[in-house]
C-alpha cells in the first residue's frame, strides 16, 4: 500500500474516532436521541473494505451501526451530524436517525435497524445490478450475531444459485447485543458457515486497515469479475457497549485489554511511525486538526441547521402524486 | 369486453407489464416452470426467460427482501406468495423495510413492489391454510393495500400496481381465480384508490370487499326478492386508504350499514368502516352499523363447522332482516 494512502486512511479512521467519540458527548448533551451504536475499535474493517471497493460506482448497505460506512463512501460529515442531531439538513432529513442513514446519491442504500434485514436487501440490490448488466458490486455489511438470522442463510442461497454480485462482510466484534458469540452460536468462525451454499470465504484480522483492504481486493475481483457472492469475515471488537443504552458488564476487563493492544488507529500510527513516514508531532496535528473540524464545521453545521417543518410530518409516506394511483397515468 | 377467467385477467397484467417494461420481473414459488399455483404465470417462463420469471426458494421472508433491494434499482418485481399464510414470514421486509424506507430515508429510496397473494378461506384446507391477513395489512403505514373481487379489477390493478411507485399488496382469493367476468379488450388501468358501487339501492348499504362483495350482491337479490329491502353494495376494492367519501356519500343516502367480511371481526375492516361512519357521518345514520364476520375460531378442517365459521348471503340477509325487524 502506498505510504500516501495509509495516511490518509490513518487520516479517515483517527477522523471516524473522533466523530463517534463526539456522538458520545453529544449524546450525553442530548443533542442525540433515541438508540445511538457506535463504531470505535471497528475502523479498520469499514475503511478497509470500502477502499477496495470502487466510490464511483459500488453500492453498501449495513445495520444501524453506519455512521462511518456512510461517511466512508461520501457522506457529509455535517449532513450525518446534522441527522443525529434530526436536523432538515440531515442525510435523511430527520426523519431516520443514527440507525437509517441513506445517502442514495453515492449509493449509500442506508443503514437498517433490524438485524439480518440487510442480506437480502443486499441481494436485491446485487440483482439489480446483474439485469441493468453493469459490473458494479453490492456490498453488505453486517456483525456476526446477524447470522443468525434466517435472513443470512435465505439470501446466501439466492445469492449464490442466481450467481449474483454481492460481497457479505461480517464484522465480528464477537457478541451480539450483551451475548458472546460462543454462548449464541454453535459455529464461532463464521467463514464457515457459508461452505453448505458453495461461497468462496476468508477470515481476516480486521483490525489491521491493511490486511483488509488486501482481502477485500481479493474479494472484490472474485465478485467484479462474475463469479457471484463472496464472504469476508473480520475479526474485530467494538470499544463501547452495543448502544448507549448498554451498561457494557458483561465483558471482562482483560479482554477489553487485550483488544485495545490492538486498536486499528494505533496500529497503523505506530506503523507509519516505525516506517519513518510520520513523526509523532504529525500524528497530533492531525488530531487537532481533526477535532477542531469536527467541533467548528460537523458540530457547528448540526447545531446551528434548522429542525424539520412540523407541517411536513405525513410527506414521504406514499409517493406523492403518483397518477397511478388513479388508474389514469396514460395521457 | 371479453369474458374471461379471473387468473387468465391476471395472467394478461403480467404479460402485458412484463413486454412494456424489460426490468419487470415475477417472482415467487412455482411462479416459472409450474406457471404459478393459480396458473397467473402460465406461459411466462418460457416467454420471458428464466432470469425474469424467478422461481424462488421457499423463502418468504428472503425473497421479498430480495425484490425490495432490487426494486432500489429500478427493478418493478411482482412478488407471488402462494397463500397469504406464508406471508406473515415476509412481514418484517414488508413493513420494516418496504413500508418505511422511503420515509426514514428522508424521500431517497422507495420500494416499488407489487405484493400478490391470495388470502381468504379455500375449502377444508385447515388452520395453517386459511388465513385472512387484509386487517394487518391495512393498518400499516406506508403501503397500499387493494383486493379486486373481479377479473376486470384484478386485470387493472395490477397493470396499476406495476407502475405505480409505492408498495402495493393485492389481496386475491383461492375460490376466485376460476370466476368469470369482463375485462376490456383495450389496455385499462384501474385505480388504486376509491371504491365502487356494485349495485345500486336506497335502503340499507351493504359494504363488502373481494369474495364478500359476490355475498352482499346475492343477499341484496334476496332481501329485493322477498322482502322489499333494495340494498346498495359498495366493493371497497381498496383497503389501504378506505374510500371514507365513498363510504359516507353511500350511508348519507341509505342511512344504514351493514359490513361483511370473511375474516374474524376484531381490529378488521368492519371495525374500521364503523369508525369511518363515526367519524363522517354519524347523524345521517338511522340505526347502529353491524358487522357480519366470521367467528373468531382458527378455521377448522371439518367441512361443516369450517361452514359455520364463515358468514355467507344468508347471514347478510339476517342481519338486514334484524335491522328493519322484517
Amino acid at each position: 500500500m502506498k505510504i500516501d494512502t495509509k495516511k490518509r486512511l490513518l487520516r479517515e479512521m483517527l477522523f471516524a474516532r473522533r466523530f463517534e467519540e463526539r456522538c458520545y458527548e453529544a449524546y450525553v448533551e442530548r443533542n442525540i436521541g433515541g438508540f445511538l451504536h457506535l463504531y470505535p475499535g471497528e475502523e479498520a474493517c469499514a475503511h478497509g473494505v470500502l477502499e477496495a471497493a470502487d466510490a464511483d460506482r459500488d453500492y453498501v448497505i449495513t445495520s444501524y451501526r453506519d455512521h462511518i460506512h456512510a461517511i466512508k463512501w461520501g457522506a457529509d460529515p455535517r449532513k450525518v451530524m446534522a441527522e443525529l442531531y434530526a436536523k432538515e439538513t440531515g442525510v435523511s432529513k430527520g426523519r431516520g436517525g443514527s440507525m437509517h442513514i441513506f445517502d442514495v446519491r453515492n449509493r449509500f442504500m442506508g443503514g437498517y435497524a433490524l438485524v439480518g434485514g440487510p442480506f437480502p436487501l443486499a441481494a436485491g440490490i446485487a440483482k439489480g445490478i446483474q439485469m441493468r448488466g453493469g459490473d458494479e458490486i453490492s456490498i453488505c455489511f453486517l456483525g456476526d450475531a446477524a447470522n443468525n438470522q434466517g435472513t443470512f442463510h435465505e439470501s446466501l442461497n439466492m445469492a449464490k444459485l442466481w450467481n449474483l454480485p454481492v460481497l457479505y462482510v461480517c464484522e465480528n466484534n464477537h457478541y451480539g447485543i450483551g451475548t458472546r458469540i460462543d454462548r449464541s452460536t454453535a459455529v464461532v468462525d463464521q467463514y464457515k458457515r457459508v461452505s453448505g451454499y458453495d461461497i468462496p470465504s476468508h477470515q481476516e484480522d480486521g483490525q489491521d486497515v491493511e490486511l483488509v483492504y488486501k482481502a477485500a481486493m481479493k474479494a472484490i475481483r472474485h465478485v467484479r469479475s462474475g463469479k457471484g457472492p463472496y464472504f469476508l469475515e473480520l475479526m474485530t471488537y467494538r470499544y463501547r457497549g452495543h448502544s448507549m443504552s448498554d451498561s457494557n458488564a458483561y465483558r471482562a476487563k482483560a479482554e477489553e485489554r487485550m483488544w485495545s493492544k490492538r486498536d486499528p488507529v494505533i496500529m497503523l500510527r505506530d506503523r507509519l511511525i516505525d516506517e519513518g513516514n510520520m513523526t509523532a508531532d504529525d500524528f497530533k496535528d492531525m488530531d487537532t486538526e481533526i477535532l477542531d473540524y469536527i467541533e467548528n464545521e460537523v458540530i457547528a453545521f448540526a447545531e446551528q441547521s434548522p429542525e424539520p417543518h412540523i407541517s411536513e410530518v405525513e410527506r414521504y409516506v406514499l409517493a406523492e402524486n403518483d397518477p397511478w394511483v388513479r388508474g389514469g397515468g396514460a395521457p | 369486453m371479453t369474458e374471461i377467467m379471473f387468473w387468465e385477467a391476471v395472467r394478461r397484467a403480467h404479460d402485458e407489464e412484463l413486454a412494456h417494461d424489460k426490468m419487470v420481473i415475477v417472482m415467487g414459488e412455482d411462479v416459472g416452470v409450474v406457471g404459478g399455483t393459480y396458473k397467473a404465470t402460465l406461459g411466462l417462463y418460457d416467454k420471458y426467460g428464466q432470469e425474469r420469471i424467478i422461481d424462488t426458494p421457499i423463502s418468504e421472508n428472503g425473497y421479498t427482501g430480495l425484490g425490495i433491494g432490487a426494486s432500489f434499482l429500478g427493478v418493478r418485481p411482482i412478488i407471488e406468495i402462494m397463500s397469504v399464510n406464508f406471508a406473515w414470514l415476509a412481514m418484517d421486509q414488508l413493513f420494516n423495510t418496504a413500508a418505511k424506507v422511503r420515509y426514514m430515508s428522508g424521500g431517497q429510496l422507495e420500494a416499488p413492489i407489487v405484493v400478490r397473494s391470495p388470502g381468504g378461506i379455500a375449502h377444508q384446507l385447515g388452520s395453517q391454510h386459511s388465513a385472512r391477513m387484509e386487517k394487518v395489512f391495512m393498518g400499516i403505514a406506508g403501503l397500499r393495500v387493494v383486493t379486486p373481487s373481479n377479473p376486470r379489477q384484478a386485470y387493472g390493478m395490477l397493470k396499476s400496481a406495476v407502475r405505480c411507485n409505492d408498495p402495493v399488496f393485492i389481496n386475491e382469493h383461492e375460490l376466485m381465480y376460476n370466476m368469470k367476468g369482463e375485462v376490456p379488450e383495450e389496455e385499462y388501468f384501474h385505480p388504486l384508490e376509491g371504491s365502487e358501487v356494485a349495485r345500486q339501492g336506497r335502503d340499507v348499504t351493504l359494504f363488502g370487499y373481494n369474495i364478500s362483495v359476490h355475498w352482499c350482491l346475492e343477499a341484496a337479490e334476496l332481501l329485493s326478492k322477498n322482502h322489499g329491502v333494495e340494498a346498495e353494495v359498495i366493493d371497497l376494492f381498496t383497503l389501504s386508504p378506505l374510500d371514507r367519501e365513498g363510504i359516507r356519500n353511500s350511508v348519507t343516502k341509505t342511512h344504514r350499514a351493514v359490513i361483511v367480511e370473511e375474516a374474524e371481526p376484531a381490529v378488521g375492516v368492519g371495525a374500521e368502516v364503523m369508525a369511518i361512519l363515526n367519524e363522517e357521518c354519524f347523524f345521517e345514520l338511522d340505526t347502529a352499523p353491524v358487522r357480519v364476520s366470521a367467528l373468531n375460531v382458527p378455521i377448522p378442517y371439518n367441512h361443516a363447522m369450517e361452514k359455520t365459521a364463515l358468514p355467507d348471503a344468508n347471514d347478510v340477509v339476517e342481519a338486514v332482516r334484524r335491522m328493519f325487524g322484517v
